[in-house]
């Protein structure tokens, strides 16, 4: 019996939401009494031995650079070896895009039923139960899984990364790849930023910021800070700021440590994608936005002379840190 | 060319959500139902698109659901679809749906399945996966834009930190999100003509769920916002790096 635990990686490094995978992976180990390993796909150059710190006790490497293209068919029948191998009664993704497209496959492979979107460890008290978000956000729901094996898909920041010192054993497993009926034919990734599921400070922008002209507000504070930036629907459709920047219901999900929104209404489908942040903080002139019933700080009051002064406080923080 | 598209019945995007019956039913009482927005903006459009472009491409939709899952798959029809397939059964189990839409799929001989991202609800972004495998057929997840030439699709999908081009040869499964199409507005001719549609229902095939809800829970109540003056913006920089320590 094991946890066996999907890395994402992305360039050669684990990706952030996969180590927050992996500690899950190890608690819920802990909790059945047995070791959790993990599964790399593709040619990497992280130190996987480190992986230890996170609490996986064995990697299984699968080093074909074939695997550095996510093909979600590919990609499941390897795991689903991986998953043999090391007898594992739990796998554990991050619910992240990769993770979402490979463990649901895995699930209807291996008649595992799967809990995706989870947010807490499994309660094994009675059964085995696993929190998820349901609803946009706007509630939870404990699913009972009932299956030899089961799959978590954990949602990216939901679960905190803690680390002790250990190294974990790294070996090359012996699988047939199966051939891709997929061909990549062009890749274009956003440089330099970190991607918005995978950011703990938020800095974003609605369309009481007039046009894309004023920025700089958003940019500046986020720049100071090493946040990543957002915006609503209406900015995006205005296309006053990429699509990939768009948050809510029919935008991205995310769950930072800080929500900054500066000019956003807060219509309750914006809310649907940001309403798991940690801190919320709108800054509007309208006391009456919907926003502020979300929001743990606030100011009522014009971005415009509210923003220059916000942005000149963190630069004096950040200089005397 | 044959087109499945998968359409799921979910609350309007402003629905009050409260459970009734110890915390295990969502409570529908006052609940507007719409067709999930991933599935008609996004699924749906960009077949009825394929169709416009090629006359002899036809569209089925499926649903797994109850009769109160009709109107919505009416809309669906008076937006585009040719034909309605209902299976009729009521389950929240992503595995127990895939496996019915899967069993009409493999029936029906499809070129395409389509479904939307994800449902607003229950969120599992799951049912396309686990269909594609069912069928043994590729997956491309996330698609923002397609294109069908022949028996070949360029796709483009969405990855973590950007965004791919794949070509596909048909058949194949598809999870669709913005960028793919944009909103219609079914017009009088469609909402009439979608009258006189085939929808049929049909009984499930026997599957075991593999997973169940329990409960549900709302979150708990925030403590209410922390109003900072406007003429003391300075205060709220101090709040977010002492108090909350957010940076
Ligand atoms: C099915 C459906 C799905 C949707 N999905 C999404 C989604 O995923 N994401 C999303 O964001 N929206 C979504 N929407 C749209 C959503 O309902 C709102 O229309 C949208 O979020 C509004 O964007 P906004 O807050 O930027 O603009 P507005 O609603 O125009 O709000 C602008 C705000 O800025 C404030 N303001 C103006 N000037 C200033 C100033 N000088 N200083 C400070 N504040 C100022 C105003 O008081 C106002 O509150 C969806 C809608 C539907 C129907
Ligand atoms: N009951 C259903 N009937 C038909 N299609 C569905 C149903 N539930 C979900 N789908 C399709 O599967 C997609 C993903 O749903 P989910 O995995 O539940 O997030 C949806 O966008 C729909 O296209």
């Amino acid at each position: 019996m094991s946890v066996l635990v999907f890395l994402d990686q992305a360039d050669g490094q684990i990706k952030k939401a996969s180590l927050e995978a992996a500690c899950y992976g190890a608690k819920v180990a802990a909790q059945m009494g047995t070791a959790a390993e993990a599964i790399v796909l593709g040619a990497v150059t992280s130190n996987l031995a480190a992986l230890g710190n996170y609490g996986i006790s064995k990697v299984h490497t699968v080093s074909n650079t074939q695997l550095n293209h996510l093909d979600a068919q590919v990609f499941t029948q390897v795991i689903a070896e991986a998953a043999a191998t090391s007898n594992a009664s739990v796998v554990v993704f991050s619910n992240n895009l990769t993770g979402k497209a490979i463990a649901a496959r895995l699930s209807a492979r291996l008649k595992a039923g799967l809990v995706s979107g989870a947010i807490a460890l499994p309660d094994t008290s009675n059964g085995f139960v696993v929190k998820k978000s349901v609803f946009s956000g706007k509630a939870t729901a404990s699913i009972s899984v009932s299956t030899a094996i089961k799959i978590i898909a954990l949602s990216p920041n939901a679960f905190s990364i803690t680390t002790t010192e250990a190294t974990a054993v790294v070996a090359e497993l012996a699988v047939t790849i199966p051939a891709s009926r997929v061909t990549v034919t062009g890749v274009s990734k956003v440089e330099g930023e970190v991607p918005l599921t995978e950011a703990e400070l938020v800095i974003s922008g609605g369309r009481g910021l007039k046009g894309p002209e004023n920025w700089g507000l958003v940019t500046d504070l986020a720049k100071l800070i090493g946040a990543s930036t957002a915006c609503s629907r209406a900015v995006a459709d205005a296309h006053w700021r990429p699509h990939h920047e768009h948050v809510g219901q029919t935008g991205l999900a995310i769950a930072p440590n800080l929500y900054f929104a500066i000019g956003i209404s807060g219509a309750i489908q914006h809310l649907a994608g940001v309403n798991r942040s940690k801190v919320i903080v709108v800054i509007n002139k309208d006391p009456e936005a919907p926003f502020f019933k979300a929001a743990d700080y606030g100011i009522v009051g014009d971005a415009f002379e509210v923003m220059p002064k916000i942005i000149d406080a963190v630069r004096k923080l950040k200089s005397n840190a | 060319m044959k087109i499945l598209v998968c359409i799921s019945k979910t609350p309007d995007t402003t629905a009050k959500i409260a459970f009734t019956d110890n915390n295990t039913k969502f409570a529908t009482d006052g609940v507007q139902w719409i067709i999930n927005p991933y599935d008609e903006w996004y699924a749906l459009v960009r077949a009825i698109e394929l169709k416009e472009a090629d006359a002899s491409a036809v569209i089925h939709l499926v649903t797994v659901g109850g009769a109160d899952a009709d109107p919505i798959i009416r809309k669906a029809l008076a937006l585009g679809g040719d034909e309605a397939i209902r299976i009729n059964a009521d389950s929240h189990d992503s595995f127990y749906i895939a496996s019915q839409i899967a069993a009409v799929a493999k029936e029906g001989a499809y070129d395409m399945v389509m479904t939307g991202k994800e449902t607003i609800d229950y969120n599992g972004s799951s049912i396309g996966g686990m269909v594609a495998e069912l069928l043994d057929l590729p997956f491309i997840s996330l698609a923002t834009k397609l294109g069908i030439s022949g028996t070949q699709a360029t796709i483009n999908r969405e990855i973590e930190g950007g965004e791919e081009t794949n070509t596909v040869a048909l058949p194949f499964v598809i999870s669709c999100q913005k960028g793919m199409a944009e909103q219609r507005i079914p017009n009088m001719k469609g909402i009439m003509g979608a009258r006189s549609k085939p929808l049929k229902a049909i009984e499930p095939v026997a599957i075991e769920a593999l997973t169940q809800v329990v409960a549900f829970e709302l979150p708990p109540a925030k403590a209410g916002v922390k109003l900072v003056p406007a003429d003391n913006p300075e205060e709220l920089v101090r709040l977010l790096h002492e108090e909350a320590k957010a940076f």
